[in-house]
């Protein structure tokens, strides 16, 4: 009898302890959702601008070093030749600003800021605050793209904690795949054309094994979208492998289900 | 027994407690870029046999060039340059090295045979999805050798269909209105060509005045308008046969007959007591029906292809605006708002779209909306153009356009050109003479 209750007593005790220190974990995701929000989009416009940052301050650095260099230069008398150097290396950086631009993935958004500096040209005028102002232009759409990118995800109660990836990890996983996928683009989109893969990768971002979740789907009557999506889906999955995967932590990311949805795009 | 099943109890919740979720990646965009596709020339039968007037050997080439050509202009694939290609049509047909594919940067590839048999064209062509390693579609068809352009149009459409899920409209024909000599003498004939401006046919002899030619929807029959002594006739003429009659002569000004989706009425609108209001005709009893009855001027009808609503044009709010009603003239809906004239409204086949012309500020636009009105976008400006015409899978507008002409008719232009509904696609189609008034049959291998 007494042995019984002994049993009974550490074991409920054990289940208390097990309960209250498991639920946290399982509350976590709607108690810290609000505050990953501020913290998303910091982490965001910081990581996202790193590539071009660099490239930027160097534009930057070497426009004042010219401008340096030119008042130092013009101080003496023989002003002709020294015009040249000022000329002939503006256009070389502009070109430079446009590669920059280029690399966005947005070209709805891309267009106006070539526009942009198309006109800057035509000034044949070079000032660094403008350079500097349009580089900061860049920035900021980054950032508002990222925003809304950020919206989707949070829509779908997916975030980096609660996903394992952390955002910069997701964020250049999601961008590769960015570029491999064509979409194609004659696909209705007022169709509910969610395509949904399960991936199981390697260590080295190689895929194992795809599998497209509803693929029962593609082979039904009246679902040809649906099938040429997930087609193009798994191309750009294909295309794009070694996938970019976090070095660490392969336990997390071994299984990787990836949601293709082209509705945004299709209604441009 | 107790304590083992209560240490397995406590192990199994501290895993559960460490295992992870399934990490999602949420993919909502993805690159414009055309799909990169290789077309292999189809490789020729040895044993072909030559046939007069056709160059047996370039045919593959020739039918892959087609093919590539008819990509291109979709503005959906990005067809590669043969100089890349490493294998041979031969073999790439029997088992493409797809790495070797790969290396050009090529997602599919198309490889095919033919072979000339007893006067007979044997087709054979393979799609392949290099990323997977697999064979997308394969067919085969034969057909007499001088068919062999539309070989290449009905293996573009099958491939187009496997790629986007839509049907192809490659293997189809514009009809149009050849014009020709000075502004204010033209000579119009009515002429038919290849979607890709090949095959060009002239109907009429261009005595008369035509206008207006559209096509059946279910068959290669036309309706078109012209004039007799200076009276307006609407005529049907079956292309196939070359065969010709006059549906009726009409009352007054009488405007663009067009057909219903089953092709055994046609709409159309005259005026009768002056007044301009839209009739159908049965094309076998050749009753009149009248549809609407207003005092304003009603003109330009189009059917939606379920056959139940018609779309129009009308002044009956002042300017001339877009309405829709049931094909029976109830239930009249106005479902453009918008500054400017809008005209010639033209049902989607698919159905979910209504292109137009749009007149604002002196200048012409060509654009499509929701068949409510909402959701319009205007996909080109230009100084001139109208009469957007539906490719049959709707997905591209075809329409004409007209170069400002100085005071004695000097620079004027009439050209014919297409555009896709996203409206980066705009494309000059190349015609013999000046063309207006376009047409776009249906698939000719229905």
């Amino acid at each position: 009898m007494i042995k019984s209750l002994f049993y009974s007593i550490t074991f409920h005790s054990v289940m208390i302890l097990l309960t209250v220190l498991s639920l946290p974990f399982m509350l976590r995701e709607p108690i810290e959702l609000p505050p990953i929000v501020s913290v998303e989009l910091i982490q965001i416009s910081d990581k996202t601008n790193i590539p071009y940052a660099p490239k930027a301050r160097k534009i930057i650095e070497e426009t004042k070093k010219k401008e340096e260099r030119v008042v130092s230069e013009q101080a003496p008398p023989a002003a002709k030749a020294k015009e040249k150097p000022d000329r002939i290396p503006l256009p070389n950086e502009k070109k430079e600003e446009k590669k920059i631009e280029k690399k966005k993935q947005n070209p709805e958004e891309v267009k106006p800021e070539i526009r942009q500096s198309s006109e800057f040209e035509k000034k044949e005028i070079i000032d660094t605050n403008q350079i500097a102002a349009l580089i900061d232009k860049a920035k900021e759409i980054e950032a508002v793209e990222q925003k809304e990118k950020n919206k989707i995800t949070q829509s779908n109660k997916k975030n980096s904690f609660a996903s394992g990836l952390t955002l910069s990890e997701e964020d250049a996983l999601r961008a590769q795949i960015f570029g491999c996928w064509s979409v194609p683009l004659g696909l209705p989109y007022d169709e509910d054309l969610l395509v949904r893969i399960k991936l199981q990768l390697k260590k080295d971002g190689t895929i194992m094994k795809s599998e497209i979740l509803d693929h029962e789907r593609m082979n039904r009557p009246g679902q040809k979208f649906y099938k040429v999506l997930a087609e193009s889906a798994l191309r750009a999955v294909r295309l794009c492998q070694p996938l970019k995967v976090p070095p660490t932590g392969y336990e997390k990311w071994k299984d990787l289900q990836l949601n293709f949805n082209p509705v945004e795009m299709l209604k441009g | 027994m107790i304590k083992n099943l209560f240490y397995l109890i406590i192990l199994n919740l501290f895993l559960n407690s460490f295992s992870y979720a399934l990490i999602e990646v949420d993919i909502t965009r993805g690159n414009l870029d055309p799909l990169p596709i290789a077309v292999s020339p189809l490789h020729v039968d040895i044993k072909s046999q030559e046939i007069k007037d056709i160059k047996v050997k370039q045919l593959g080439e020739n039918i892959s060039k087609i093919i590539e050509k008819n990509f291109k202009s979709t503005g959906l694939f990005n067809p590669l340059k043969k100089e890349a290609f490493v294998q041979k049509p031969d073999i790439a047909h029997l088992k493409p090295r797809f790495e070797d594919w790969r290396l050009i940067k090529a997602q599919a590839l198309v490889t095919g045979k033919l072979l000339i048999k007893d006067e007979k064209l044997k087709v054979e062509f393979r799609l392949w999805d290099l990323t997977a390693a697999k064979e997308m579609t394969a067919l085969a068809f034969t057909t007499t050798p001088s068919n062999w352009r539309r070989v290449a149009h009905i293996i573009s459409d099958k491939i187009y269909e496997r790629l986007t899920g839509e049907e192809g409209y490659f293997d189809t024909r514009i009809i149009y209105v050849a014009e020709s000599g000075p502004k204010n003498q033209r000579i119009k004939k009515l002429a038919i060509m290849d979607q890709d401006g090949a095959n060009t046919k002239y109907l009429t002899l261009g005595n008369e005045l035509v206008l207006t030619p559209r096509f059946n929807p279910t068959n290669q029959m036309v309706t078109y308008m012209s004039y007799f002594r200076n009276m307006p006739r609407v005529y049907l003429l079956d292309i196939e046969t070359g065969t010709q009659e006059v549906v009726g002569n009409f009352p007054g000004m009488t405007f663009a007959p067009r057909f219903s989706p089953d092709g055994k009425k046609i709409i159309m609108s005259f005026a009768k007591d002056g007044n301009s209001d839209i009739y159908t005709m049965d094309l076998e009893s050749r009753l009149v029906e009248r549809i609407t009855d207003h005092s304003s001027i009603d003109t330009s009808p189009s059917f939606s292809p379920d056959g139940k609503f018609i779309a129009f044009n009308s002044d009956r709010s002042g300017l001339q605006q877009l309405y829709v009603m049931r094909s029976d003239g109830s239930n009249v809906k106005r479902i453009t708002f918008g500054k400017g004239i809008y005209g010639t409204p033209v049902w989607s086949p698919r159905g979910d779209l209504i292109a137009f012309t749009k007149m604002h500020k002196g200048r012409f636009f060509i654009g499509v909306m929701r068949t409510d009105g909402s959701g319009e976008r205007l996909l080109t400006e230009n100084y001139y153009q109208e009469a957007p015409s539906w490719s049959p899978n709707g997905r591209v507008l075809v329409f004409y356009r007209e170069t400002k002409a100085g005071e004695k008719g000097e620079g004027f232009s009439a050209k014919l050109w297409s555009i896709d509904i996203t409206g980066y696609n705009e494309r000059k189609l190349t015609t013999k003479t000046d063309a207006s008034d376009p047409s776009w049959s249906s698939l000719l291998s229905k």
